[in-house]
């Protein structure tokens, strides 16, 4: 079984093709970097494998099921553009209403877990409009990772951490890859995302230009795979 | 059904207690009421009590209608800063559940928008509408529920709307006439003194199978309006 199978994926915006009959299928433990250009389309397939976004054409599977399948889902952690937390709400609240909703036997319990882990507790009680941006990046990444999903979907996740949160979150996703989770990110942010990779897409105005393992060159030249295989 | 259960009471609690914190909508909803009233007072002859007690339904659903637009709007709107919609649209929350809950969560802040206007409407218009408190009750529960369906599944619909708050109402007022219809004609009657008998219960009946109508429609079709 694929942790994703995207098959013949597009999307049109109107007459604009966002993507264009990409085909993807990504084994569990796999750590994928999407990569593009900006406009190439990535957050168009993370939204569509997130299933917050029916493809035009083509269909997704999602840990051997339908991308909006209430049970897959159970198993998605997110990062997006946003963070998907309330800013009227605590830290501690916010975890709560998540674990809930996900259906953590204990939800308190969990939102604490996550807090110590991601160092908020000692403003657990605080609203998250009074966080600064780290801060609320890092109630993010506790919102995404508190039902320990099998497969993570982040979107620009390295982007407004300081160093010590870009620390915290590779540690958080080297240990879901070992407990053999997968990841799917997008990034700009080459130099974080190849230390964890396993694997790299590389997205071309919509279409797929190449999918495979990561190359070993990558490690020591990030744009290597844009030269190799994007558009000069 | 339990997981559907906890997951709706989830959402209504947490929608309540952000409008608790931030009283965004109540408080304008509130205001709004109490202003329109006030308003018709002036302009109303106050010393004409059969031709104020014919109005009575009129005029408190409409402004009901009226101020109940600001809570719908703010419904999926509060879901916008940071993403939260697609946070919970990703997670297992199934639409109906995300549905069920903010509806409960708006029927809520209607029913309070309510319990503030009728006794500022009896003070203001000096009627007596405790006379079958009971049935006056059964109509608010049941028209409330009504606006609160049409105005949350269109609150979704319109969500990403530039003009949203324009919108909502230009779609829902047509949708709510049936309901406003029935509302306004029961509750003119109970507070004019009389019981629903004879042909009145068609209004009744048609209060609860606009319900039914419309919450299965919005559960059936809410997930589609959620993921485009």
């Amino acid at each position: 079984m694929t942790a994703v199978r995207a098959s013949a994926v597009s999307k049109f915006f109107g007459d604009y093709p966002a993507l264009r009959a990409v085909t993807l299928d990504v084994a569990p433990g796999t750590c994928l970097s999407l990569l593009g250009r900006n406009g190439a389309g990535k957050t168009t397939l993370l939204r569509i494998l997130a299933g917050l976004s029916t493809p035009s054409e083509g269909s997704v599977e999602l840990l051997g099921k339908p991308a909006r399948n209430a049970e897959s889902r159970a198993r998605i952690g997110l990062i997006g553009h946003g963070i998907g937390v309330y800013e009227e709400l605590s830290a501690i609240e916010n975890l709560t209403l998540f674990a809930r909703v996900y259906g953590l036997p204990d939800p308190r319990s969990a939102a604490l877990e996550w807090l110590e882990r991601t160092q908020l507790d000692r403003v657990k009680d605080s609203y998250v409009r009074e966080f600064s941006r780290g801060m609320r990046q890092r109630l993010a990444v506790a919102r995404a990772f508190l039902h320990d999903p099998a497969l993570l979907l982040l979107d620009e996740p390295f982007t407004s951490l300081d160093d010590r949160a870009i620390a915290l979150l590779q540690s958080l996703l080297a240990a879901s890859l070992a407990r053999g989770a997968t990841v799917i990110m997008s990034t700009h942010q080459l130099r974080e995302a190849m230390e964890l990779s396993t694997h790299v897409a590389l997205l071309v105005r919509g279409k797929l230009a190449h999918a495979g393992e990561r190359p070993a060159e990558m490690l020591t030249d990030p744009g290597w795979l844009y030269r190799t295989y994007g558009e000069s | 059904m339990h997981g559907f259960l906890r997951q709706t009471a989830a959402i209504a609690a947490k929608d309540l207690r952000s409008e608790i914190r931030t009283k965004e909508s109540i408080n304008a909803a509130v205001s709004f009421a109490l202003v329109i009233l006030v308003l018709f007072s002036f302009v109303l002859d106050l010393a004409d009590p059969e031709m104020l007690r014919a109005m009575s339904g009129g005029l408190l659903w409409l402004v009901f209608a009226f101020a109940g637009a600001l809570i719908l709007n703010r419904s999926f709107s509060r879901e916008l800063p940071n993403d939260c919609l697609d946070a919970l649209v990703a997670s297992p929350v199934s639409g109906a559940a995300l549905f069920l809950g903010k509806a409960i969560a708006n029927f809520t802040l209607l029913l309070i928008v309510e319990a503030v206007c009728l006794p500022a409407f009896g003070i203001l218009y000096n009627q007596r509408w405790t006379g079958h408190l009971a049935w006056l009750a059964a109509v608010m529960l049941l028209a409330t529920w009504g606006i609160t369906v049409i105005g949350t599944v269109f609150s979704a619909l319109t969500v990403n709307l530039r003009l949203r708050e324009l919108m909502l109402p230009t779609l829902i007022y047509p949708m709510m006439i049936p309901a406003l219809m029935a509302a306004m004609k029961l509750t003119t009657l109970l507070i004019s003194g009389e019981a629903i008998g004879g042909e009145d219960w068609i209004w009744f009946r048609l209060l609860i199978g606009f319900d039914i109508i419309f919450t299965s429609l919005a559960l059936a079709l809410v997930e589609v309006v959620l993921v485009s």
